[in-house]
């Protein structure tokens, strides 16, 4: 479903990602975890096509990220970090408007509304403005609206941070509810471990734009030799040290910005 | 529920004809359209602030010049050269702050949206631009009741009110997609509103809306004559007033605003996509 070679991209002197080859299979929920600045997002953003890369190449759903974005476009849902639901407008709109650019046929287009915003659980609020929505329903319909289209390929960047534990478990259990059911790959990064061992089939472990880890979360836990470790431990193992020397305030702000957002 | 896993594929992946996607194009540009058209309605509150500032203009300022006869308007009153003036400078207001939806958009992340979404990035601008006059046709209205109700003699003719539509779409898309190229430069709010404030005035007082330019001295002519206000302004001139001439043919007006509209589309066509990463 997704294969990438060499994956590399370079900010002046940075790299960010750093030669990632990895491969994610059909029906897989991936994880992708690691420190800020490791290069979760990055690499995301190039796989969706929003940044190309200085060297290497991608294939997601057959097709090459570089040479032919608009045919990945096609097969592919993204939920960025921030917020991208329109506060301004009803959940059936933010729906209604993608319904239309994916060019979903006017017959069809009504139903599959629907049908995305019920499979979510938003049915009872589709016709109410976005900006009275709880975080955990503006998450939910910001996946109903990766889905509308039916995607290979979901790409989820952080789907919780920000979400009380109740909101996170309903998310979890439609990621897992959308693997089931339409066997779509997902791709997911996060810094919440327990989300991670819960839903990903199997996880790479980034730092500084490596791949330094990758396997299913029991195996990194055995990995590691010692009795009761934890997916934690594996993480702090990697890339611990150096926790609190990236990210950055501008990386801060935005994930602060996006947690208040969605409270 | 009635998903079904099999039909994944949205439609014609690929390899439709040049007709087909031209067809889509103009769906997608439509989609855009009305999803902005569905913003303004959830909160037209924009729009009725917008009424004051062309009244101020013609009331007050077209009153005051009207009385003292300083400015030579040929054969028409002050108010009557004024009117197409006040309504492409409300046009312009309108649309050089219209970026700020895009900083606003980057900075919550629902711009990462619409680009992963296979629509051609000069669509997602155009459609933009095109929103934008839905706005500058609000001041139309506005401006054009205004000032019917000041007793402005103006062409109310079928064909000049379509004329006058189409001017204002080109001039709005203009604008607008100049404020998103600044928008997508700048990419912070507080250097965005500074560089449109910057911009507002000279673009105004460098043009022919509130003088015509043969009272300009030469250099100022110079900037007026490469400002796209002059031509906009010159287009509503030639349709709304009765028997209207302008500086130039109303076709070269709305060819100039044409192809610098098409032009901004297609730089901003590419800055857009950096917005997102």
């Amino acid at each position: 479903m997704l294969t990438t070679h060499e994956l590399t991209r370079k900010f002046g002197e940075l790299t960010a990602v750093d030669h990632l080859s990895v491969s994610v299979a059909a029906g897989e929920i991936f994880g992708l975890i690691g420190p800020n600045g490791a290069g979760k997002t990055t690499s995301i953003k190039m796989l969706t096509t929003l940044l190309p890369p200085t060297s290497g190449t991608a294939e997601v759903a057959g097709y090459d990220i570089v040479r032919h974005p608009e045919q990945v476009r096609r097969n592919i849902g993204y939920v960025p970090q921030l917020i991208s639901a329109d506060a301004q407008v009803t959940g059936y709109e933010n729906l209604w408007v993608f319904a239309r650019l994916y060019l979903i046929p006017r017959a069809e287009r009504d139903r599959r509304i629907r049908d995305a915003l019920e499979f979510m659980g938003l049915s009872a609020v589709a016709d109410e403005l976005v900006k009275n929505y709880s975080g955990g329903m503006i998450r939910r319909l910001e996946i109903a609206q990766a889905l509308l289209h039916r995607p290979r390929a979901l790409f989820l960047d952080e789907p919780t941070v920000g979400l009380d534990p109740m909101a996170r478990d309903a998310v979890w259990e439609q990621i897992e509810r959308l693997r089931e059911r339409f066997g779509t790959s997902i791709v997911l990064t996060t810094h919440y471990m327990e989300e991670a061992d819960r839903l990903c089939g199997r996880v790479a472990v980034m730092h500084r734009g490596k791949m330094v880890a990758l396997g299913k979360p029991s195996e990194l836990k055995a990995s590691l030799g010692r009795p009761g470790a934890s997916l934690e431990d594996v993480f702090v193992h990697y890339a611990g040290a150096e926790v609190e020397l990236s990210g950055g305030y501008r990386e801060a702000g935005r994930t602060r910005r996006v947690a208040v957002r969605l409270e | 529920m009635s998903l079904s896993v099999s039909s994944n594929a949205v439609r014609g992946t690929g390899g439709a004809g040049p007709f087909e996607r031209v067809g889509d194009f103009v769906r997608q540009t439509v989609a855009i359209v009305g999803y902005e058209a569905r913003k303004l309605s959830h909160d037209p509150s924009e729009l009725l602030f917008r009424v004051v500032q062309p009244a101020l203009w013609l009331v007050i300022f077209g009153g005051v010049f009207s009385t003292i006869h300083a400015i030579p308007t040929g054969s028409y009153s002050y108010l009557q050269f004024l009117t197409p003036g006040i309504l492409a400078q409300s046009v312009l207001f309108i649309a050089i702050f219209y970026g700020i939806a895009s900083i606003r958009e980057r900075e919550l992340g629902i711009i990462t949206k619409f680009l992963v979404s296979p629509t051609p990035r000069f669509v997602l601008v155009g459609g933009r631009g095109l929103s934008a006059s839905m706005r500058g046709l609000s001041q139309a209205l506005i401006v054009v009741l205004l000032a019917i109700a000041l007793g402005v003699q103006l062409n109310l003719t079928v064909l000049g009110l379509l004329g006058v539509v189409l001017a204002i779409v080109l001039g709005s898309a203009l604008f607008s997609t100049l404020s998103m190229i600044i928008a997508s430069i700048v990419k912070t709010q507080e250097r965005f509103l500074g560089i449109g404030q910057l911009l507002t005035m000279p673009l105004f007082f460098a043009s022919n809306a509130i003088y015509p330019l043969s009272i300009m001295p030469r250099w100022l002519q110079y900037f007026a004559l490469a400002n796209p206000l002059t031509y906009l302004v010159d287009a509503l001139r030639i349709l709304m007033l009765p028997n209207g001439t302008g500086l130039f043919p109303l076709y070269v007006d709305l060819a100039v605003l044409f192809f610098v509209t098409l032009g901004l589309i297609l730089v901003e066509s590419r800055l857009y996509p950096r917005m997102a990463q």
